[in-house]
């Protein structure tokens, strides 16, 4: 089971200070909360993508990139990668050269984004949102399992001969999980892949999100993957945590009663009714076995701690809190509730040793420059000469 | 629609359901009495044709709090969802508001807001309003039924209004009878099971809505055959979500 924190790059003005950091100021409080969780034993950081103000992450892999350079452990991923609007191409391209970088401490999640104008700056057409989601993967997916791959789809220009370069480390794409929070397509596309699915498990009430991984799950069994509680299932939620559990009440309520969704209710009733925990270690830690009573066994476990404009301080402090109080107490106890032969979510050494046994893993090695800066129609020194390149003819 | 969701939608039996939806303030409320009057001669009705029915009521003024909060924050709370369920499983419905500033109340229209959109396809729905002038007469016709037919619920022909002139006048009774009898009939012919049983897969259903085919009875009597009701595995999105091309034919 992997716990970690995930971050939408929001950068907000806080409510009790008035306090707006900058850009460059929250780009930086990122990074080293990042470092902080790594250094705290958190097992996962994932951030978004957003194309807008008051965001920051348009380019998650140069952040991701960097935080990669100044991190040992913690597995590096996205909340969410916009498979809609980016092209596969690039975004096969851009991780796995991060994948490289990262020495395969990275995954990343795929997600359709919540902020309509960003299909239309990036010439798409939002009524074709899960077209685009569903089309996109499918290229994705190939890019990074086939040297040399022919496309023909609905939304691109058509690839003749194309290889994605740097090939994925050790020949062994990043694991991608599918997020959604109400498209049985995007649970199906997962399914059918066998890939994970994540429920961000955040503004809507307990419970919400069992319907979809529910039906994930099935689906997954249905397509041979495994058993349905072996599906791979990631889940949300947003902590505020404090010694005391009035402490953390009164320390997040005025971010809480500002927040930028327009929700209007008490604090309580809130984290009554939704999965939203706030309160002592105790109380956050009995919130998330709540999850595993409704969602069953599942492999990852992350919480948005920086929204709302919290100080960089209450941050750290928090990812303190749910490194040494939280997830230790939480990694014994969901052990112990897990049923035998559960997976844990799959990491990059995980995915190279069922790849290749013990065996060597591929290390592509191009064919020399033909002289017109491409290899002709063969990439790699030990790509399969049946599968030649047909290039374009210029 | 999920076996889960299946789970907490209240069985069905022989007894046709009528569910008023009122969104009267007042005790006694005119807007209630109005379609009380419609229920109960919509009930005569049907049991002189020995159709059993009964009448449950939904008072939005007891929920106004559940449905703001449902408003703000996006999501139906657990006080909330009896009502919506109630709904699901009628076999028509008796809509009925007071008219407030030349339109339906704010309350009815939050309330209506919150529903899936395809809880009431194919439903007969009775649209009622009371007002303080005869002026208001034309806002069942010209709001509520847009707002019904945007649902895909079958409106009776026969709307209802009544100002305080009308309680007097036994012509408001002639209208509530004529309301009743096209409120019978449409429950009693079972179309909207007819609809929904030959359509059900061709509208758009929202995932996990708890809507259902009404008088389907097979739906809930065998949850898991339906598991996966509403979902639709030959479309052209599940043939992408597979790794496959949309139908060549929508390609262009």
């Amino acid at each position: 089971m992997q716990f970690g924190i995930f971050s939408v790059s929001d950068v907000t003005r806080d409510p009790v200070t008035g306090y707006t950091p900058s850009e460059a100021e929250r780009i930086s409080n990122v990074v080293e909360m990042a470092r902080h969780a790594d250094e705290a034993g958190l097992d996962v950081f994932a951030i978004g993508e957003h194309h807008n103000p008051p965001f920051f992450d348009s380019s998650p892999t140069t952040l991701l990139a960097a935080i990669a350079a100044t991190t040992k452990n913690i597995v590096l991923s996205t909340s969410t990668t916009l498979i809609t609007t980016n092209d596969p191409v690039r975004i096969a391209e851009d991780y796995a050269m991060l994948q490289h970088l990262a020495k395969g401490r990275l995954d990343l999640m795929l997600g359709r984004g919540n902020t309509g104008p960003v299909y239309p700056w990036f010439g798409k057409d939002i009524r074709k949102g899960v077209h685009l989601a569903l089309e996109n993967y499918n290229l994705l997916h190939r890019l990074w399992r086939e040297d040399v791959v022919d496309w023909d789809g609905e939304f691109r220009t058509p690839l003749q001969g194309f290889t994605s370069t740097p090939r994925p480390l050790d020949d062994v794409p990043p694991f991608v999980w599918h997020g959604s929070i109400r498209t049985p397509e995007i649970a199906e596309q997962a399914a059918y892949y066998g890939n994970g699915f994540f429920a961000n498990n955040i503004l809507a009430p307990n419970g919400h999100f069992k319907p979809l991984v529910d039906f994930y799950r099935k689906r997954y069994e249905h397509y041979g993957h495994g058993r349905a509680q072996d599906a791979i299932v990631g889940l949300g939620g947003q902590a505020y945590i404090a010694k005391r559990s009035q402490d953390a009440y009164a320390e997040y309520r005025p971010y809480f009663d500002n927040n930028p969704h327009g929700i209007r209710i008490p604090l309580e009733d809130w984290t009554t009714a939704t999965p939203s925990s706030v309160g002592s270690p105790q109380e956050v830690i009995d919130k998330t076995l709540g999850f595993h009573d409704i969602f069953g066994d599942y492999q990852r476990q992350l919480w948005v701690v920086d929204s709302a404009g919290l100080p960089q301080s209450a941050v750290l402090k928090q990812i303190d809190l749910l490194a040494e109080e939280v997830v230790p107490v939480l990694r014994k106890e969901l052990a112990a509730r897990r049923a035998p032969g559960v997976p844990e979510a799959p990491t990059h050494a995980d995915l190279v040793r069922a790849k290749y046994g013990d065996k060597p893993a591929r290390q592509p090695r191009p064919n020399p420059n033909r002289g017109d800066n491409t290899t002709g129609t063969s990439p790699y020194q030990d790509s399969d000469p049946a599968k030649a390149a047909v290039q374009p003819a210029l | 629609m999920t076996a889960t969701t299946v789970n907490h939608i209240v069985p069905r039996t022989s007894v046709r359901s009528i569910v008023v939806v009122s969104a009267g303030i007042g005790d006694p409320s005119s807007s209630k009495l109005l379609a009380d009057r419609l229920a109960q001669k919509t009930l005569d009705l049907l049991r002189e044709r020995g159709v059993e029915a009964q009448v449950a009521t939904i008072e939005l003024r007891d929920l106004v709090q559940e449905i703001g909060r449902a408003t703000v924050s996006g999501f139906i709370g657990q006080d909330l969802r009896p009502a919506v369920e109630r709904l699901a499983t009628a076999d028509a419905v008796i809509a009925a508001t007071p008219v407030y500033k030349a339109g339906v109340s704010g309350l009815f229209k939050s309330f209506v807001d919150l529903l899936d959109n395809d809880l009431l396809i194919a439903k007969p729905v009775a649209v009622t309003a009371t007002a303080g002038s005869a002026r208001h007469a034309l806002v069942p016709d010209e709001q509520m039924r847009p707002l019904f037919a945007f649902l895909r619920a079958l409106v009776i022909p026969t709307a209802l209004f009544a100002a305080p002139e009308d309680w007097a006048d036994r012509a408001l009774g002639t209208r509530i009878e004529r309301a009743a009898t096209e409120l019978a009939a449409l429950i009693h012919s079972g179309v909207a099971t007819t609809i929904a049983d030959g359509s059900w897969t061709r509208y758009q259903h929202e995932f996990d809505s708890i809507a259902q085919p009404t008088g389907a009875e097979a739906q809930v009597a065998s949850p898991a055959d339906t598991e996966f009701t509403g979902i639709d595995f030959d479309s052209d999105l599940m043939r992408l979500a597979t790794g496959g091309t949309p139908a060549a034919a929508d390609r262009s």
